[in-house]
């Protein structure tokens, strides 16, 4: 196990064409890091610059102290999940965990030994003998789980590794990830765009835009407190509400809304849509009323199961301390 | 969807079943002629039920060819052809994956170059080419060989471009695992990707098989010499002269023998030909 270090990694294709601007992080020994991201933000070609897969153009990547940026991939003493699994189809489960061992020219009994333990672990025993495309999604997904830490490497790479899997076999995947790394207290990059992963599985995360790291730290943290308006309008379902306010803008949370009495209203919304979701019910508007001049910004408002909402007016209040202020230039966060 | 009418149904049986005798109908005949006996397929109109020299006619032909035309013995041409027909396949396929493998996996430069000169070449076909061909196959002495017959014909840009398509299917990911895995590109090659292409090659090999049994112009042009016939060639060394003058009931014998192979090779071969057609397996 290892920790890995990136310290101001670059990607660019040509000269014009930068896709990752400088990202530098400090992972520790054993810890789980989510790259968090919408799609094309850079965050799989970040990962797959420390898988080795592409090339670094500018900066370091250190994976246990060692620079790895001319590395071949195998020699890095990393595995990797692919999303799509990436299974030798015409091997079986067997195989296709051992293949990376036998190339590495490991004696039969040791291979052995480690292709049951892993298959123990992911209770894959009972299919070793079968081929990839006689498994189910999940079952293949363990067996790519299975090919990566039968190399017993120093760091796991995931990308995207459950967004072929639908979503209760991805919320089932979701927790046997986290009890796998509990298990084996491997260093861990997944790479995801799908938030609540990031936010269950994550210790620290990386929300990635445009190719630079919005904000590093850990999901709670991020979520409390974001660093950009990029942050806050991403992390969340349905995200933090922004609402500009001058050279500024407000960002509020939806469950931090409450209706109220009108006279005591601070902010007034019209209701354009109700979403009853059983446990909650999510209301989306737009705001209405003298302070919304500029842009009639759009509102959600996480309610209560029953909460009377309909269409009309509802009017909306909150505490001050659930207030985020950004710079509307910047997309900074003001801190107070 | 429910269909019933059963005017159509007769109809569309009528014309299946028309087709079916209209392509019959001449390979039937030819089986006939070869079990008669040189008299009995010249009168007019010759007979259309088996006749009892079936045997005869065969072990004639294997051993001696004609008695009129080329007396070279069939069974050697057979063995000829096979040698043909299984030298092409193999070395189209072998050098043809390669090939397609360096253009598909590596980066280097002039590789779209190369890679539309192969392409080109499917424009000129073995006619166009075939004097100046013909001319470096003497001069290198290829003449009468089984070089000369297998050696210019393997060169394939079909093969290498329907490779190169399937090649381009497979995930890159599966050569990304194969590197984090520690597999080097040959490695890659020989472990993941020809498993992968079995179903692809095997169709080629049928169509290929058939190609080079089948070839004519080309064994003709540079086969004189008897032991080097291939069967294609015979049934023309056994054709003399005027119609009265041919041996047809021998000439049909070599026919039939001519038609098996390949008839055989499709049969055998039906199901992976069509899977290697219409599926792949990744």
């Amino acid at each position: 196990m290892a920790a890995v270090s990136l310290r101001d990694v670059r990607k660019s294709y040509t000269a014009d064409l930068q896709v990752i601007h400088g990202v530098s992080m400090e992972i520790a020994d054993g810890e789980f890091v989510v790259i968090l991201g919408p799609s094309g933000c850079g965050k799989s070609t970040l990962l797959r610059m420390v898988a080795g897969l592409e090339t670094v153009s500018a900066g370091e990547i250190a994976i246990g102290g060692r620079v790895v940026n001319r590395l071949e991939p195998k020699d890095r003493d990393i595995a990797m999940v692919f999303q799509n699994y990436a299974l030798y189809p015409h091997m079986s489960v067997y195989e296709n965990m051992s293949y990376g061992l036998r190339i590495k020219g490991l004696p039969k009994p040791e291979i052995d030994a480690r292709v049951q333990r892993a298959a123990g672990i992911l209770e894959l025993k009972n299919f070793l003998d079968r081929k990839p495309r006689a498994l189910s999604g999940g079952q293949r997904q363990r067996v790519a789980m299975g090919r990566a830490i039968v190399r017993e490497p120093q760091v796991f790479l995931f990308d995207e590794p459950l967004s072929n899997l639908d979503a209760k076999l991805r919320v089932q995947m979701r927790g046997e990830l986290q009890s796998l790394h509990r298990r084996l207290g491997i260093t861990s990059l997944y790479v995801t765009h799908d938030q609540v992963e990031a936010m269950t599985l994550a210790q620290r995360m990386i929300v990635m835009n445009g190719g630079r790291a919005e904000q590093i730290g850990a999901p709670l943290e991020v979520y409390a407190r974001p660093a950009t308006v990029f942050v806050a309008g991403f992390i969340g379902s349905p995200p933090m509400n922004l609402l500009p306010r001058g050279e500024r803008i407000l960002g509020l949370r939806p469950e931090h809304l409450e209706p109220c009495a009108a006279a005591e209203a601070k902010l007034m919304i019209e209701v354009d849509l109700v979403e009853p979701l059983g446990g909650d019910t999510l209301v989306y508007g737009h705001e209405t009323g003298e302070g919304a001049a500029e842009g009639r910004a759009r509102v959600a408002v996480r309610l209560p199961a029953h909460a009377p909402a309909g269409n009309g007016r509802l009017p909306l209040r909150y505490g001050p301390a659930q207030e985020h202020w950004f710079d509307a230039a910047s997309g900074k966060r003001i801190e107070r | 969807m429910v269909e019933n009418r059963p005017w159509l149904t007769f109809l569309s049986h009528a014309v299946l079943i028309l087709g079916v005798v209209v392509v019959a109908f001449p390979l039937y005949v030819t089986f006939v002629a070869s079990t008669l006996t040189f008299d009995q397929v010249m009168q007019v109109p010759m007979t259309l039920f088996p006749g009892d020299h079936l045997l005869e006619n065969y072990s004639q032909v294997l051993s001696a060819g004609s008695h009129k035309g080329s007396k070279a013995a069939v069974s050697a041409m057979l063995f000829n052809s096979m040698v043909m027909a299984l030298a092409i396949p193999v070395g189209k396929i072998s050098i043809s994956v390669i090939a397609s493998f360096a253009i598909v996996y590596f980066r280097f430069p002039l590789r779209n170059f190369f890679f539309w000169m192969i392409f080109v070449t499917l424009m000129l076909p073995v006619e166009v080419r075939i004097m100046p061909t013909f001319k470096v196959i003497s001069d290198l002495g290829m003449l009468n060989s089984y070089a000369g017959l297998t050696v210019p014909l393997i060169a394939s840009a079909t093969a290498t471009f329907l490779f190169r398509q399937f090649f381009m299917t497979v995930p890159d990911e599966l050569a990304e695992a194969a590197r984090v895995d520690g597999a080097g590109p040959m490695r890659f090659f020989w472990d993941v990707l020809l498993p992968l292409s079995k179903t692809t090659m095997a169709a080629l090999f049928v169509i290929q098989f058939i190609y080079g049994w089948n070839q004519y112009l080309w064994p003709l042009l540079i086969t004189t010499d008897e032991s080097m016939y291939t069967t294609v060639i015979g049934i023309k060394r056994m054709i003399v002269g005027s119609d009265a003058a041919n041996e047809w009931n021998l000439i049909m014998a070599t026919a039939i023998l001519a038609m098996l192979p390949p008839a055989a090779v499709v049969v055998l071969m039906q199901k992976w030909f069509v899977k290697g057609l219409v599926e792949t397996e990744k």
